[in-house]
């Protein structure tokens, strides 16, 4: 599957850092569907590498480091706050450090075009100790993947490759440069003091790892992920990322430091770079960091105005802070907003939700657009499966009469994701009026492009694998109350099920399940397939083959 | 040096083709030896809302963004969308939309409207019929061919 050397091709930046990780030898891929990160795991399971989706992003790390610690080169893959879930594990892994190479993959959404924030996650590297590098285009994603992986083993660290929605979807050219490989294969070898953090291995393990910053700081200072473009000495642009490219694009006299290793910094690069310039600005998308600690060095630099820490730069954005230019930025007509689709199978909760009046906590997915018109029938939503946790919330302190009308809404895939700490809460500390959780199963996570999850009962590549079940689940954990729907099927079942459960006083969870319609089709030839092979099976186990 | 790179928005709305489109127009572009870069925001698009695409391409290109009021061509497949997307065009430049397939010889299939104004747009731009064929036949299913190369040869000829 891999193409010639020579090659030139047309990729995203996801696409780049899959062919990088095949061809630099990753054993195993992991990570949880969230834009604009998704796309890495499914293009590396096409070209034959080792994906699988993990329930959740804190799952993904876990699996990766235990496989960095058998000795495999390993990618992490999820959207910028999937490292909010996974940040426990991020923080003690640079304590512990890593065997073969772990390469955590933040993609980050400046801009938000799908996200509920737009978090800046160089901070992670700063405030967890880990090493950064932030590729610019497709080329770059590719080089620098297989730059990281070997950064991690020789500093036997994890490194967080920083992306952003424009790195990752944009399409440039690549050529397959040769990456460098490794020669270990997986071998446990013990080494209790790194990988076990009591607090007397702790303690050393932090010392280790402020002194291997150190020398990855001295290490940043002539990589090859530190770029120098000298042209004009009038002007000097430090920049990382897809602000290289803006850079270029409007001051193409300027001369240009990148910090595509961005964290820890080449200061002594930087020093010389801001010297040899008269003007030096700092360009940045998101918060002010790079500027901030240019400056506690004492280096003369310009940031950008506040205004531009909101949203993404561009060339237009990128012109005003070198100018100067403080004239309002034009507005642009907003496009048209996006809507549940015609025969959703989340239409007909909402709008039985508004109708009873309800008092919605939502979650994200699809089903988050229940909030705009038609329904409005959307009450809170912050992260994923923060629809349970608040909606207990809600009941335990709201008058008895408004908590009797919270009802917590989750999708299957938010469910498996973070849903299952909150029914343990539900059932373990339940509020006065009982409550009820919906679990609408459309078989698929359809908001991030119809990725598969544990309750799919399919893997990655849409093949069989054991189902969790979600009725079986709330049963185990002790609520009696469950009840499975279709919440399109004829009739008023849906409101009536939703009244009685929200009548009773108890805790219930109602199971709304009917596939995506997008997904239909799809599922529906999975599980052909899936259902020729087991007869082509027992067939062949019949004939005593 | 960016007076030689070619900027191109697809615009129009989730499920009508346009990333399919940019796709078609960046790999032509790609197949000629160009530079090319190429950039949307997608994400929520799948569900019926506004999606534009940027397709650039030339000697060398640096930001994958069309800098506002720089596109030499804008197509966009909703007519609706038309005004909403309008400010990319810089003076002078070549607007595609359904309209302009109003004089092609015969009726475009809704589905393949996307690739009917790349027909439209070849017109307009130097890459030879032989590489957008090319293009086609490499971004769509085979099942599909046909189809799209009979649209894509309508709107090339529509005038
Ligand atoms: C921590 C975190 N990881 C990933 C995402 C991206 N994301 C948003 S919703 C969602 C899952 C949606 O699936 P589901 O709950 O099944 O709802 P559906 O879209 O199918 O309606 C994902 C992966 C996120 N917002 N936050
Ligand atoms: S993609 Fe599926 S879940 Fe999302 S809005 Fe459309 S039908 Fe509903």
């Amino acid at each position: 599957m891999v193409a010639k050397l020579s090659d030139r091709m047309l990729l995203s930046g996801d696409e780049a850092v899959a062919l990088a990780a095949r061809n630099a030898g990753v054993l195993l891929g992991t990570g949880y569907p969230g834009t604009p990160s998704t796309e890495i795991l499914e293009a590396f399971a096409q070209l034959g590498g080792k994906a699988q989706w993990a329930p959740n992003e804190k799952v993904a790390l876990e699996v990766g480091l235990g496989a960095s610690f058998g000795g495999a080169r390993t990618l992490v893959t999820m959207k910028h706050v999937g490292v909010n879930v996974a940040a426990d594990v991020l923080f003690t892994a640079a304590y512990t450090g890593v065997s073969g190479g772990l390469v955590l993959i933040s993609a980050d959404d400046p801009g938000m075009a799908s996200s509920q924030n737009e978090q800046d996650n160089r901070q992670y590297a700063r405030a967890a100790g880990v090493i950064m590098l932030e590729p610019a285009d497709s080329q770059q994603a590719y080089d620098f993947t297989g730059a990281a992986l070997a950064i991690s083993e020789h500093f036997a660290q994890p490194v967080m490759l920083r992306m952003t929605t424009r790195v990752c979807h944009s399409k440039s050219i690549v050529v397959q440069h040769p990456l460098p490989q490794t020669d270990s294969s997986p071998d446990f070898k013990r080494d209790i003091p790194s990988r076990v953090m009591i607090p007397a291995y702790a303690r050393p393990a932090h010392r280790r790892l402020r002194d291997k910053l150190a020398r990855a700081a001295a290490y940043a200072e002539t990589c090859a992920q530190t770029i120098l473009e000298s042209r004009s000495a009038s002007l000097g642009i430090i920049a990382s990322g897809v602000s290289v490219m803006h850079a270029r694009e409007v001051a193409p006299e300027a001369s240009i430091l990148q910090l595509g290793f961005s964290y820890p910094l080449p200061m002594q690069a930087i020093r010389t770079f801001v010297a040899s310039v008269e003007r030096c600005v700092v360009l940045e998308e998101g918060d002010p960091i790079l500027v901030t600690e240019l400056r506690a060095e004492g280096l003369a630099v310009e940031g950008k105005p506040e205004r531009f820490r909101f949203g993404e730069l561009n060339a237009d954005r990128v012109r005003r802070i070198l100018e100067r230019d403080e004239s309002a930025e034009p507005v642009v007509q907003p496009g048209k907003p996006p809507a549940l689709c015609e025969g959703c199978s989340h239409r007909p909760v909402f709008e039985t939700l508004k109708r009873l009046d309800c008092i919605v906590s939502g979650d994200i997915g699809c089903y988050t657009l229940g909030v705009l018109p038609p329904f409005t029938a959307m009450d809170t939503c912050v992260c994923m499966g923060a629809s349970i946790g608040v909606g207990l919330g809600l009941r335990h302190v709201l008058p008895p009469e408004q908590a009797k009308r919270v009802v917590s809404v989750i999708g299957d895939s938010t469910f498996m994701h973070s849903g299952l700490t909150g029914l343990a809460e539900m059932v373990y500390n339940p509020p006065p009026t009982g409550h009820l959780l919906m679990i609408l199963d459309n078989g698929t996570t359809a908001m991030t492009g119809q990725q598969e999850h544990p309750g799919t009962g399919r893997s990655l590549l849409h093949e069989p694998a054991t189902r969790v079940v979600f009725e079986d689940v709330a049963r185990a954990m002790g609520i009696d109350y469950v009840v499975t729907l279709d919440p399109m099927a004829q009739g008023n079942a849906l409101e009536e099920a939703i009244t009685a459960a929200l009548a009773s006083g108890k805790l219930a969870v109602i199971v709304a399940r009917r596939p995506c319609i997008l997904a239909a089709p799809k599922i529906r030839q999975y599980e052909k397939i899936a259902l020729e092979k087991t007869s082509r099976c027992a067939a062949s186990c019949a004939a005593g083959e | 040096m960016t007076t030689k790179v070619i900027n191109v928005v697809v615009a129009g709305l989730g499920g009508q083709g346009v990333v399919k489109a940019s796709d078609i127009l960046a790999d032509a572009a790609f197949r000629m030896g160009l530079d090319v870069k190429k950039s949307e925001i997608h994400g929520m698009s799948q569900r019926g809302g506004s999606v534009a695409s940027d397709v650039r391409f030339g000697p060398v290109v640096h930001s994958p963004m069309i800098p506002a009021g720089e596109a030499d061509c804008l197509i966009v497949v909703a007519p609706d969308q038309v005004d909403v997307n309008r400010h990319v065009l810089k003076a002078g430049g070549v607007l595609v939309s359904p309209e302009s397939l109003a004089g092609s010889p015969g009726k475009v299939q809704a589905k393949s409207v996307n690739v009917a104004l790349l027909g439209v747009l070849s017109t307009v731009l130097d890459i030879p019929v032989e590489t957008w064929e090319d293009a086609i036949r490499a971004n769509l299913a085979e099942k599909h061919h046909r189809l799209n190369l009979e649209a894509f040869h309508l709107g090339r000829s529509a005038n």
